[in-house]
């Protein structure tokens, strides 16, 4: 036990050794250094006049805002439906490619442990990399600007994330259920079925409806880079520096991710 | 057992069905339906040009022959600058989002903190919780001018929400019987905090730490489609004059990049825990 002595020579107790202490500090100071370092080397380009003129930048966007210009909103209904169609539909085409490449990285499941499996894996971590608005920005100058492009973005993306929660749930499914039905002489397909089927299927669904829930955040922004939905409005109004429509554009968007978030809670509440 | 089915004269089933995932028959069939029928519409709603498509292909062939052949070399001082940008932006919206959330964290902790207290953290993460992070680095960039300032206020944020919102949970969930105790020795705040809280969530803090590092990177490659500095930025450029080699290679780096970070931090978490 690390104990310390006072002046008149009694001891107490501490937390740490010396040396512990010294150490530690040694790595605190290691890390503000590599702030104040990082810090120095990203703000040598910037301007501070226009930094310090934010607050005034800010009061005065904040005025244009409000009120938001409600007028717009009729013209909000089909971006609302194509970014809630970019979302499902994203998602839906992301679960039908992640299920396979899930069973093919799972070890229990995967055909060959040494050739398969990490083809899969490495199509899992690629997908998870790159941000759905990366995947918008590239698909858009390959599809062409619209709704299209974001369905794929959002489908690649979500593809990794869907199959490494999955394989993991597969992963972690009970043997003796698989066993049991291997005993009673099932064929591969039927031991899938009545074997590993119900037992991911709760965590199927939750992964599903979490990421249909995080993709509507996402399609809400894909529009910047000409991939459909809201943020095309979005981009547009910015453009034209019309921020009564930015503030409507912003709170149907903060209106939708709540709305998502309450099913999606709903959804995975009744099925856990 | 035959004889006694036989002699009782009930017929059992000798075949099993597999309970439906939706219990009642009525919503069974009233979700089933209103989702195949919200499908057809979706996919209805959905014009594709084949025509584009089609021409897209020799694009798309282009940038996989670049990811074949990736151009580090004619765009290097602009894909240096961006990484550069990317990689500082990224420690220091971290640091800087953790100084801010500790103390929002132990406000948002139903266990620690009086209720207004609670609610203002409350609301402070969910605020920056439903903001897209392209949405606020817009705003930043508005309001601070273009440049990786604009993307590190924007990532810390951003971090804000995720670091407060868990480590409020951690706490929330510690072990009562050893603050309990260090309450009871008549400590004050502070020191309930210091040696009753944070060595319970400690662990789990720097985990989380290390998890938004690497998410704040892969972010910070996005808010520079916006402005906001970093790679994203050049990521941009290279798509827009068509250069699918300098392109690819900027993307390489990217997966490259998230990959150590995800590699090391989950060793240093193992470490830790």
């Amino acid at each position: 036990m690390p104990v310390a002595r006072t002046a008149d020579g009694t001891p107490q107790w501490r937390r740490t050794t010396p040396r512990q202490d010294l150490l530690r500090w040694f790595g605190w100071l290691l890390l503000v250094a590599l702030a104040v370092f990082c810090w120095n080397v990203m703000t040598k380009d910037t301007i501070w006049a226009f930094v310090w003129d934010a607050p005034n930048q800010a009061a005065d966007i904040g005025s244009r805002m409000v009120p938001p210009r409600w007028s717009y909103m009729n013209e909000m209904w089909r971006p609302l439906w194509d970014t809630l169609s970019i979302a499902t539909l994203g998602t839906l085409l992301a679960i039908v490619i992640a299920v396979p490449i899930a069973f093919l990285a799972a070890r229990n499941t995967t055909p060959s442990v040494t050739l398969v499996r990490p083809v899969a894996l490495l199509i899992i971590v690629s997908s998870r990399s790159i941000n759905a608005l990366i995947w918008a920005l590239v698909l858009v100058t390959i599809l062409g600007p619209g709704v299209f492009a974001g369905i794929i973005a959002i489908a690649l993306r979500s593809v990794g994330f869907v199959g490494k929660l999955l394989y993991e749930a597969i992963e972690e499914i009970d043997h003796r259920q698989v066993e049991a039905i291997q005993a009673t002489g099932a064929s591969s397909a039927q031991v899938m079925n009545y074997g590993i089927v119900p037992q991911i299927l709760p965590a199927f669904a939750g992964i599903s409806v979490f990421r249909w829930d995080i993709n509507i955040r996402e399609s809400a922004v894909v529009g910047l880079v000409g991939a459909g939905g809201i943020g095309l409005n979005l981009e547009a109004s910015l453009n034209t520096l019309a921020w009564s429509q930015v503030s409507l554009i912003l709170l149907v968007i903060l209106a939708t991710v709540l709305v998502s978030e309450w099913v999606s809670a709903k959804v995975r509440h009744a099925i856990i | 057992m035959m004889t006694d089915i036989v002699a009782s004269g009930k017929i059992y089933p000798d075949t099993w069905r597999r309970p439906p995932f939706i219990a009642s028959p009525l919503w069974r069939w009233a979700i089933y339906g209103g989702a195949i029928l919200y499908l057809v519409l979706a996919v209805n709603s959905v014009d594709v040009n084949w025509a584009r498509v089609a021409e897209g292909m020799a694009r798309a062939g282009r940038l996989l022959s670049g990811f074949l052949q990736p151009n580090f070399v004619t765009r290097w001082s602009d894909i240096a600058l961006g990484m550069q940008e990317s990689l500082t932006m990224t420690v220091t919206a971290t640091v800087v989002g953790i100084l801010i959330s500790v103390p929002i964290g132990v406000g948002a902790a139903r266990n620690m903190a009086p209720s207004p207290v609670y609610l203002a953290c409350r609301g402070i993460i969910a605020l920056s919780r439903a903001l897209h992070e392209v949405i606020v680095a817009i705003l930043f960039v508005a309001m601070v001018g273009f440049g990786p300032l604009a993307g590190f206020l924007t990532l810390s944020f951003a971090t804000i929400g995720f670091l407060a919102k868990l480590l409020a949970e951690d706490i929330e969930d510690i072990d009562a019987g050893q603050a309990e105790a260090v309450r009871a020795t008549g400590a004050s705040w502070l020191q309930l905090i210091n040696y009753g809280v944070q060595p319970q969530v400690m662990p789990r803090l720097i985990g989380l730490s290390l998890y938004r590092l690497d998410i704040n990177f892969r972010e910070s490659a996005v808010v520079g489609i916006v402005g906001a500095g970093g790679i994203g930025a050049t990521l941009n450029t290279a798509l827009d004059r068509y250069e699918y080699d300098s392109a690819a290679a900027i993307l390489i780096l990217i997966i490259v990049i998230v990959m150590l970070c995800e590699y090391g931090s989950s060793v240093i978490r193992q470490r830790i825990q």
